[in-house]
């Protein structure tokens, strides 16, 4: 009772749980084993057309991407020699680390991932995770050799986004559903549609910029309520994804007060 | 009075390593509501069996266990744990009498209240369930009762777990 109280209210019992948490990791290393061997068989046991066939899937996927890429550097060098003109603050250098996810919170409400990647590889409480597709959620606590991720989806967490087509700014919340975020506390008068891309804005201090977040699915305006309600699919694949990527800053910027995590719900 | 001599009672510890393992196994999440308690429902066999060996305080340390792989709360689980094996401490001589589908229904009550102060704390962290939602793994529990039953009470006769 006691216990309970002391860790939901003070932060005394962090580094006893960050200690306690290494202990945990070969339980999630265990209980990973069984899909660990279907993802070896998946990559081992193929046929040689299969492999030719995704060979040849590959080098398109990645011509079209290299296409992409020459447009890109064009538009880089570009970016860069207009923020020279403006006078503002060059764009920070990011780093990433390729991690592998080992375990998912067993608790249905608690949306959280245990990632292969601790303290060792220099990882840090409120690091930005990401997948292929979008932000993903941020490491809430690192032991030597695991960590755990809160995700956006989890009703605890909040981001700061802005729209991509217009820069209006918001901020989504998780609903507790894997494949739902919401827009909280938008005027009905805000330009959003539906399809609009939501990109972080990094105005939290805790993610970076321009990491898709979301894509709206669709906004109801109800006359009767003083804002919008708008329900935002996450890019990222919360629930499949295994490969992630931690993004490190090379400038470490002091962590401001103004977090990206809401700990009070109404 | 007979006195109890230990025996084997790493496999006590076994089974409640091998439980809290099956409830981090990664679930799909369309059916984590429908995942039993495991180490509820094996701790409550055990302080049904052997009431003399297991009591508060190991239910304490199997619930701290519990939250510590789970990443929960601190003394989330540990306080259902403790209550749930208070209240089965109180009234085993009855439950043992129970035909398996009596116990199956007890143990639904018994997961129901566990449930109900894991979530209690859930809210206070933010997290809220729909009571039908927050009871599926009592339910799922009581159902696969008869089948843990069986397997604990064989394995407790051959290694002669006292």
């Amino acid at each position: 009772m006691t216990i309970i109280l002391v860790d939901v209210f003070t932060p005394y019992l962090k580094p006893v749980k960050a200690k306690l948490s290494a202990v945990a990791a070969p339980f999630y290393w265990v209980t990973s084993i069984p899909s660990r061997i279907s993802e070896w068989g998946q990559v081992n046991i193929v046929t040689r057309d299969q492999l030719v066939e995704e060979n040849r899937a590959l080098k398109e996927q990645l011509l079209i991407h290299q296409r992409k890429l020459q447009g890109m550097a064009a538009v880089v060098t570009e970016n860069v020699r207009l923020r020279e003109l403006m006078n503002s603050a060059e764009m920070v250098a990011e780093q990433v680390l390729v991690a592998e996810m080992i375990g998912v919170s067993s608790d249905p409400l608690v949306h959280k991932v245990v990632i292969n990647k601790g303290s060792r590889d220099n990882v840090y409480v409120g690091q930005p995770l990401l997948d292929a597709h979008g932000l993903m959620g941020q490491v809430v606590e690192v032991g030597p050799i695991s960590s755990q991720v809160l995700l956006i989806t989890d009703s605890t967490h909040a981001l700061p986004v802005e729209v991509n087509r217009n820069g209006v700014r918001a901020i989504v919340e998780g609903t507790g559903d894997l494949y739902r975020l919401e827009l909280r506390h938008v005027s009905n008068t805000v330009d959003i549609k539906e399809g609009d891309l939501l990109v972080s804005s990094g105005l939290g201090q805790r993610f970076p910029r321009g990491y898709p977040v979301g894509r709206v699915l669709e906004v109801i305006h109800d006359p009767g309520r003083p804002f919008a309600s708008i329900r935002v699919e996450p890019m990222a694949q919360l629930n499949r994804s295994r490969h992630v990527l931690l993004v490190f800053r090379d400038t470490t910027t002091p962590q401001s007060t103004t977090t990206a995590e809401l700990t009070d719900e109404p | 009075m007979q006195t109890v001599v230990a025996n084997n009672r790493w496999f006590i510890v076994l089974t409640v390593v091998v439980a809290l393992m099956l409830s981090v196994m990664p679930l799909p999440q369309e059916i984590s509501w429908l995942r039993p308690q495991f180490v509820a429902m094996v701790f409550i066999y055990w302080s049904l069996a052997l009431p003399q060996t297991v009591g508060i305080l190991s239910a304490w340390m199997t619930g701290l266990s519990l939250d510590v792989v789970s990443f929960s709360v601190f003394g989330q689980h540990t306080l259902a744990m403790v209550i749930v094996a208070y209240i089965c401490l109180l009234s085993y001589q009855r439950i043992r009498t129970y035909q398996p589908w009596q116990q199956a229904i007890w143990i639904f009550v018994m997961l129901g209240i566990y449930q109900l102060f894991v979530n209690w704390v859930h809210s206070l962290t933010g997290h809220s369930a729909r009571p039908s939602e927050f009871l599926l793994p009592a339910v799922a529990s009581a159902l696969l009762w008869p089948i843990v039953h069986v397997l604990l009470e064989r394995f407790r006769v051959i290694y002669r777990v006292s």
